[in-house]
């Protein structure tokens, strides 16, 4: 299979200060979504279903919770004799971290080097689909092209960290390269994510380090749009991307739209995750639960309207949940009423709280916290 | 060579389960699905783990396909060890001709050769069609400290029920000095629960005596047990406390299910402690829709519902419509109750379709006759045409075609 002929890598940190509240404590990859998930699912779970048995996930700091999510890499089928997950920390230059996707691959260049795979796929954890990469590097083969850029042409998103636009001709090759936000119109925008032949992104990488050019998008891409053969695929399906609080609200409440629901967790290209052995979900007499997502081991005894609870979520008597997220095993007792809430993990709120937040500003209560 | 093993553990689980009918036309009884998530055999294989048993070699024999898929190389009950783990078992031919297993002890008693492997001191027993959270390993301390050459585990039942179960007549140091199958009047209410753990030495010696005997049936009730406490051997009554049901009929793996539902769950599967490990499918969260009603129902991965539960169980990728109601039901994986169907004290098996406006099952209220009265069943894969009525009791194997009203 063509698949077994690439390497994934992913990038676990980028865009870490566009979600600050929940990535204080963890990387952007281990950030929970959508009731059961890390961020970092969609990214892995797509290269696996594409093929590839070769995955790279290169870290910068505090990784502690991505590790203990990703474990062996047996949830995605990646704990292999041969090939299988590789966790990449910083590497090289003394005690120098990062501060770039150049110097982030300069950093895993003798991992690159080992690899004897011949293209390589380039993903961050912000874009949230479901993208089969076969048909990416089809297209990729197709076009003879240096770099393929995975873009969508659709109202681009307000708070994108890397806001990066594609002009293309009628073959979808790229003619220019533009860095600015188009908020709010419609626009071919780049979902951060490339594929390229191994040595090309090698060679170029070496040359930009030699340089000092630490830029990936002014150094590489555009530049090398005329010296280069950049082409675009274009994704059709449903892309959530998170780039702030805000956006990373509206993502997970986006999952109730049954559509997008489908499109995301298509069952021929599911979306794996670590297992937690949970009993399934107990509605109890009375409780009143509409449009919501809920993974397994919550009990509800209260009502529940717009939510997303994530597994084992206790929601009390007489409490009401409106337009909330509440990620794993937060308690909330009796008579408590949220509204426009984040919880993160394991917050107890006890009996007769009331916390409003506002669809544009919901209120974000960190781990472990006590209300 | 493999590491010695102090203790392993066999479950018999070849048996057909003729009394759950269509529930396992395809599948063996171990396989069928129970309590929203999980299958039969799940209880007996996460009792081990957690009681610190790693080595249990499973005997198939009846439609053994889906138990064996299931139990792949089990990982889901960390059984994925290097030396111990789980191992399907079924029968195989041999040098001097083939045999399917004639009984639980002969089943046993063909598969000396993988026991021996780990020279184990003491052999768990287990069959695979109860429901219970048990520590074996209590129960092999008793073993030890009885110095037994068998230990039965004994289930307090009802003294008006015990007549329709294997009584085990105990002195008062625990020592059993009579089997009393199904008594008429019973001496005691100690029930044999169909778990055994024997000192590897003496239930060898007693499955070749079985074996060598033609006129044995080859059982570890009939045969084996009598035979043993005949000839004098120690064997004791472990008194097990807790939940436990035997699922083997349509109407108690429904009783067994619905239990579940109560608030106060004896079985409580939640315990972290003692958790009832699965293989998870790989689904998302469910969803509740805008008129959905959920009351006292247990809801998995991968549902979505739209209509209305009422004291029920969905299984894995469950769709009830809008206008559907679904009242003391268990859904198994992937069925669909479409629009406006209604569902009542009925068990619908894997991927069945209950078609629009159908109605399935009765409630006990509604019969003329309260004797006619029982759970329907709708087997697996079936279809229920849009508008059909199916009566209490039915055992459904064949789509049911629309009804135009």
């Amino acid at each position: 299979m063509r698949g077994n002929n690439v390497v994934g890598i992913i990038f676990s940190n980028m865009h870490d200060d566009t979600m600050q509240q929940v990535t204080n404590i963890r990387t952007f990859g281990s950030v929970p979504f959508g009731g059961r998930y890390r961020t970092i699912d969609f990214p892995l779970s797509n290269m696996v279903n594409s093929g590839v048995n070769k995955v790279g996930v290169i870290t910068k700091s505090n990784y502690q919770s991505l590790m203990d999510h990703l474990g062996s890499g047996k949830a995605w089928d990646l704990s292999r004799k041969s090939e299988g997950l590789f966790i990449l920390p910083p590497f090289g230059n003394g005690n120098q971290m990062y501060n770039n996707r150049i110097e982030a691959l300069d950093g895993i260049s003798s991992f690159l080097k080992n690899c004897k795979e011949e293209f390589v796929i380039l993903a961050d954890c912000d874009m949230i689909c479901n993208l089969d990469f076969k048909k990416v590097l089809d297209s990729h083969l197709d076009t003879n092209a240096d770099i393929t850029i995975v873009y969508k042409n659709s109202e681009m998103p307000a708070d994108l960290s890397e806001p990066v636009v594609l002009e293309l001709n009628g073959q979808d090759k790229v003619t220019d390269i533009v860095v600015g936000s188009k908020k709010g119109e419609k626009a071919t925008w780049s979902m951060g994510i490339y594929v390229m032949r191994k040595a090309f992104l090698q060679k170029t990488i070496a040359e930009a380090v030699s340089r000092n050019r630490s830029n990936f998008v002014r150094d590489i891409l555009q530049r090398g749009v005329l010296e280069n053969k950049i082409y675009g695929y274009r994704f059709e399906g449903y892309v959530g991307t998170l780039d702030s609080m805000q956006s990373y609200f509206k993502v997970n409440m986006d999952l109730m739209n049954m559509e997008v629901l489908k499109d995301l967790f298509n069952p021929m290209r599911p979306i794996y995750t670590k297992e937690r052995d949970e009993m399934p979900t107990r509605y109890g007499l009375g409780s009143v639960v509409t449009n919501s997502i809920i993974a397994d081991g919550c009990v509800i005894e209260g009502e529940v309207e717009n939510c997303v609870l994530f597994r084992g979520v206790h929601v009390g008597k007489g409490s009401k949940l409106a337009n909330c997220i509440i990620m794993q095993d937060t308690v909330i007792g009796e008579n408590t009423v949220l509204t426009y809430l984040v919880s993160d993990k394991d917050v107890t709120f006890s009996d007769g709280k009331a916390m409003i937040g506002t669809e544009s500003y919901p209120i974000y209560v960190s781990k472990g916290s006590v209300v | 060579m493999y590491p010695k093993q102090e203790c392993i553990a066999m479950l018999l689980a070849g048996g057909q389960g003729s009394r759950l009918y269509a529930l396992t036309k395809r599948i063996a009884k171990p396989a069928v699905p129970f309590g929203g998530k999980y299958r039969i055999i799940d209880f007996p294989l996460s009792n081990c783990v957690n009681s610190g048993i790693d080595t249990v070699g499973v005997l198939t024999q009846y439609q053994p396909l889906v138990l064996n898929d299931y139990l792949g190389n089990g990982q889901p009950w960390d059984l994925d060890t290097m030396y111990g783990g789980v191992h399907a078992l079924p029968p195989y031919q041999g040098t001097h001709g083939a045999d399917w297993y004639k009984g639980t002890a002969n089943a046993i008693y063909q598969n000396i050769p993988f026991i021996e492997r780990y020279n184990p001191d003491y052999v768990v027993i287990l069959s695979g069609d109860h429901i219970y959270k048990m520590d074996y390993s209590e129960m092999l301390a008793f073993h030890k400290s009885h110095k037994a050459a068998c230990t039965i585990a004994a289930y307090q039942v009802p003294m008006e029920e015990a007549s329709r179960f294997g009584i085990l007549n105990c002195r008062e140091d625990g020592s059993i000095y009579e089997f009393d199958e199904k008594p008429k009047v019973p001496k005691s209410n100690n029930a044999s629960m169909g778990i055994y753990i024997f000192s590897w030495d003496k239930l060898r010696k007693y499955l070749e005596m079985d074996e060598a005997n033609p006129e044995s049936s080859n059982d570890f009730g009939k045969d084996v047990l009598p035979a043993m406490l005949n000839a004098g051997e120690k064997m004791v009554a472990w008194k097990f406390e807790g939940y436990w049901k035997d699922v083997g009929t349509i109407d108690s793996l429904w009783e067994a299910n619905m239990d579940l539902l109560d608030p106060n769950d004896p079985l409580d599967m939640s315990d972290p402690s003692w958790r009832i490990f699965t293989r998870n499918p790989i689904m998302p969260p469910h969803y509740v829709g805008k008129n959905a009603d959920c009351q006292n129902s247990l809801v998995t991965e991968g549902c979505i519902v739209n209509g209305k539960l009422e004291f029920s169980i969905l299984f894995e990728g469950v769709q009830v419509e809008t206008g559907a109601k679904v009242t003391e039901s268990i859904i198994m994986p992937g069925a669909k109750v479409m629009e406006g169907a209604v569902v009542q004290f009925a068990i619908v098996a894997e991927n069945a379709v209950i078609g629009p406006g159908a109605v399935v099952g009765e409630r006990p209220e509604q019969m003329e006759n309260r004797d006619d009265w029982g759970i329907a069943v709708i087997g697996g894969g079936v279809k229920v045409g849009a508008n059909a009525v199916v009566k209490a009791k039915a055992m459904v194997e064949e789509d049911i075609p629309e009804v135009t009203k």
